[in-house]
């Protein structure tokens, strides 16, 4: 049994609705208890869809379990066949028909429906929504695109795009970021899938010459499968200027075309921006990046080679991925943190001592209630992060908008300080309050946010004229400052810190 | 009396219906419930889907340290029960060591623990025992026995099984006490117990601020309820002897004045001295209901069912805003604590309760009404239909009973049909 308030992730059954969703002329009927239908929500809120998931729930309740939920169940499918005349139903349970053994595939077979039905087994209590958004689609392409069928000729050069799903962060816009690509190389989009496709368009798949798999938390196990079926994929990520122009020349090389048209783009502003002399201030920010593997991977090399930042925490809350964020760790030179407890990532944070955080919607709170800069690279996100603008995280627009999002909490933090700085001024006193910070700014202008320093040796009295020096320093480095400094004055066995001391311990760990 | 309540239920035709059931499940009362008790904390026994669940219903709630979560079972503890009981023991003592403030404990069931048949009073009782000064309960507001509010129900029959009762043989036992049940917002709470200190009329809520200081219910007890959907509650009450005062829901200026009459009546208040009571606030409502009424006057208005409070709603919206009724869903309909409600609705009223919920769309989309109230699930769709919705979660969240508030009950329904008609997109 695990304690939780907040979860990183939903049960598996809202991956596998995830993915209905995305696509078009596929149902879903889930034998699920009364309630369950809260995911549809998620859909019509948060990514504010115009309609409703195609999804029937059974919607069981205690006076049926007597012994006829099967019933229920087929009562339900065959309804929702007749109803919406799907090409293709899936059908499984949530975690408590789990428990309740009715066998949703058996009894959807008896049925005789007049289209496929995927059965899925989604275990609820041991896996969660990736994992089920993954095994849906997996299963979906494995049923209509079955092994050893003949291979068509494959004369277009042409590519799917696999992974994108419904609430997925940023999908929409990276779909079509890509797509701006391969049309830039002269490569045809084949099918794009879940997203949007039909089940027909699924069985289109192994027409294509390869693979592109843009988020392997959902899309991998299908790739894999197509793999093996003889198409191959790329698997780069394009998540930055770097991995953009990795990917370029790896599609490039697998179609046999020149990768010129792409690289180098007239409409990728990003390496300018970032090397123009007003961005001479981002160098050696310490920032802390959480989230999916995927993305808070390309988020760390980003925010190290193409921003200049130092990154001096990473991790994700995805275990199953977790390879690749560990590996970019170590290339860091730190530890990753695999954990999806967010009081964990509360913790490194703070002990972090970070200037920005880069994280998913419970990432924005903590930086929020810390009083740290911060911007969400990851799901899940909350409505804002479905936004009505374009806004790619991927390829050569989705660049710029990296570098305008990461950057922009870091000039509203710099405007804050100065601010702080001013407050003695009448027309920035306290009671001013703060910009962005919803209030935080105006308490770190009164009293430090920084918990108090972790370990008791280090622990030093400080001068008030020491004191007030400190409070000079800006908001959002100060902990660091003090830290360092009841560090140094421990060590050189100083009982009181003085102004000299946080100016030698100043030059001792100079940045 | 304004509005008579008869003491018979009036049969009438109820189209019932089974199928596709599009609510939430009783867990959801806990995101309000959290907040009227301040000394309380809920531990939900459940899956990962009911964490998600409760996260997806708080929205930003779920940051600011709230006083709820869930004991997300895990595959090792479906393997045997024994284990079950000692992790729920673990995470129980880990949580009220971390938050020493915390009076009482509430164990909520769900449908997972429901359908293994984890004993969880019984477990309650078992951290009873080792624990003094805390008071641990449960309840169940898994979505196999509760729909929404009915969690609200069970939760707080739980606390009403757990108040002191009256002591017997006493003076204090003859003398028959108020009782407003039902959760309220602070301030309307507030609102309620001056207008019955100007009748000279003694009041206590239940349940009250705090989950410890419980008022006694016992023969003497008169009670009045503030919701529609408290039928357990209600139960635990009236086996403990105490007597239900009957009474249209405090919805607008008239269902007000009838429900605080009711409460005068019981008491023998002088009518004169309730009149001058009420007078001031039941004029500000009707002024503040005057703005909305022109714009919902005549306006066909369709509830799916959500919380049980649709009954009163509409019977607001029609006697006191002038709207036309084509169909009010309910999930549950409690006969007799709705009966002064189902005299004052029209004879032509189509009540329905229960839900399959495609066929319920279909009359929606045949009926094309001006506003239809429903959930977050099905507004947005609808919108997409071209048809102005009202989602239903607000009404529970915001302050709308009593005088005060009777113009901002008019006004979240007036809204969406202002923003359609304003729209030039």
């Amino acid at each position: 049994m695990r304690l939780a308030v907040w979860t990183y992730e939903g049960p598996p059954h809202v991956g596998a609705m995830r993915v209905a969703t995305a696509m078009r002329g596929v149902h879903y009927v889930l034998h699920a208890p009364q309630g369950d239908t809260y995911a549809d929500l998620l859909f019509t809120m948060i990514e504010r869809r115009g309609e409703r998931p195609p999804v029937t729930y059974t919607t069981f309740q205690a006076r049926d379990l007597g012994g006829d939920t099967a019933e229920l169940f087929k009562t339900a499918a065959r309804q929702a066949y007749e109803r919406f005349q799907p090409e293709l139903m899936i059908v499984g349970a949530s975690c408590t028909a789990e428990l309740i053994q009715d066998d949703p595939g058996g009894l959807a077979g008896t049925l005789g429906l007049p289209c496929p039905v995927i059965p899925l087994e989604l275990p609820s209590y041991s896996r969660k929504e990736h994992w089920g958004a993954s095994e849906t689609f997996y299963q979906i392409v494995r049923a209509l695109c079955p092994a050893g069928a003949p291979r068509p000729a494959r004369e277009r050069i042409s590519a799917n795009i696999l992974g994108p799903a419904a609430l997925g962060f940023r999908h929409r816009d990276d779909v079509r970021e890509v797509t701006r690509i391969l049309e830039l190389l002269g490569i045809e989009v084949n099918v794009v899938a879940p997203l949007g496709a039909s089940p027909s368009d699924i069985r289109r798949l192994p027409d294509a010459r390869f693979n592109i798999c843009l988020y392997p938390e959902i899309g991998d196990e299908a790739a894999r499968y197509l793999e093996k079926q003889g198409q191959p994929c790329i698997r780069t990520v394009p998540l930055g200027v770097a991995a953009t122009r990795r990917f370029i020349e790896e599609v490039a090389a697998v179609a046999g075309v020149d990768p010129a048209p792409a690289l180098n783009h007239p409409d990728l502003r990003m390496p300018w921006w970032s090397r123009s002399v007003d961005s001479t201030y981002l160098t050696g920010k310490r920032v802390f990046i959480f989230g999916d593997a995927t993305h808070a991977a390309a988020a760390a090399r980003v925010a190290a080679h193409e921003l200049g930042f130092k990154v001096c925490g990473i991790g994700c809350f995805n275990r199953e991925f977790a390879r690749d964020v560990r590996t970019v760790a170590a290339e860091l030179g730190l530890e990753a943190l695999i954990t999806d407890d967010h009081l964990e990532v509360e913790e490194a944070i703070a002990a972090a001592q970070p200037e920005l955080v880069l994280g998913t919607q419970m990432e924005r709170h903590t930086a929020k209630r810390l009083g740290i800069p911060c911007a969400v690279i990851s799901a899940p996100v909350h409505v804002q992060d479905f936004p009505a603008r374009h806004s790619p995280q991927m390829g050569i627009e989705g660049a710029n908008v990296l570098f305008d999002s990461w950057v922009h909490p870091l000039v509203m933090g710099l405007e804050e300080h100065l601010l702080t700085m001013f407050r003695d001024d009448p027309e920035f006193h306290d009671g001013a309050g703060a910009s962005h910070l919803g209030g935080h700014g105006a308490t770190a202008s009164t009293q430090d946010p920084e918990p108090a320093a972790p370990s008791a040796e280090a622990v030093a009295g400080w001068t008030a004229e020491a004191e007030a020096e400190l409070r000079k320093i800006p908001f959002f480095v100060r902990g660091k400052a003090r830290r360092n400094t009841e560090a140094f004055a421990a060590s050189h066995g100083l009982a009181t810190v003085e102004l000299a001391t946080l100016y030698e311990a100043k030059a001792h760990y100079g940045r | 009396m304004t509005v008579a309540a008869p003491l018979v239920p009036t049969p009438r035709p109820v189209l019932r219906e089974r199928g596709q059931r599009e609510v939430f499940c009783g867990l959801t009362g806990i995101v309000w419930l959290h907040r009227k008790m301040p000394d309380a904390f809920f531990l939900v026994v459940g899956s990962r889907t009911c964490a998600h669940l409760l996260q997806s219903a708080a929205g930003v709630m779920i940051f600011a340290e709230p006083r709820f979560a869930t004991a997300i079972m895990e595959e090792k503890d479906l393997a045997g029960l024994a284990d079950m009981n000692d992790e729920l023991d673990a995470v129980v003592t880990r949580l009220l060591d971390r938050r020493p403030g915390i009076r009482t404990l509430f164990l909520v069931g769900s449908c997972p623990s429901e359908v293994i048949k984890l004993d969880l009073p019984r477990a309650a009782q078992r951290l009873q025992a080792q624990r003094s000064g805390i008071r641990i309960l449960s309840y169940s507001g898994s979505g196999i026995e509760t729909t929404f509010t009915e969690g609200e129900d069970a939760c707080l029959a739980a606390l009403a099984r757990s108040a002191p009762g009256t002591p017997a043989g006493t003076d204090a036992a003859l003398i028959p006490e108020l009782l407003v049940v039902g959760a309220l917002p602070d301030i309307v709470e507030d609102q309620f117990e001056r207008l019955f200190a100007d009748m000279g009329l003694p009041v206590r809520f239940f349940p009250g601020r705090s989950s410890t200081d419980l008022p006694a219910i016992g023969p003497n007890t008169r009670f009045l309820l503030a919701q529609p959907f408290l039928g357990e509650t209600a139960g635990v009450f009236e086996d403990r002897g105490a007597v239900r005062i009957s009474a249209p829901f405090p919805f607008g200026a008239e269902g007000t004045t009838a429900w605080l009459e009711a409460a005068a009546d019981a008491f023998a208040i002088d009518p004169l001295t309730f009149r001058r009571a009420i007078a001031p606030g039941r004029e500000r409502a009707k002024r503040a209901l005057e703005r909305h009424r022109e714009q919902l006057a005549g306006k066909r208005i369709f509830f799916m069912p959500d919380s049980q409070l649709e009954l009163p709603l509409a019977r607001f919206l029609a006697t006191e805003c002038g709207a036309e009724l084509v169909e009010v869903g309910t999930p549950y309909l409690h006969a007799r604590h709705l009966a002064p409600e189902l005299a004052l609705l029209g004879d032509d009223v189509v009540i329905s309760e229960g839900q399959d919920v495609e066929r319920q769309l279909d009359r929606v989309r045949a009926a094309r009404p001006d506003l239809t109230v429903c959930g977050l699930g099905l507004a947005n769709p609808l919108e997409a239909e071209g048809l102005s919705t009202k989602w239903a979660i607000e009404l529970v969240f915001t302050p709308i009973h009593g005088f005060e508030q009777a113009g901002d009950l008019a006004e979240l329904f007036a809204r969406p049909l202002r923003r359609r008609d304003m729209l030039r997109i």
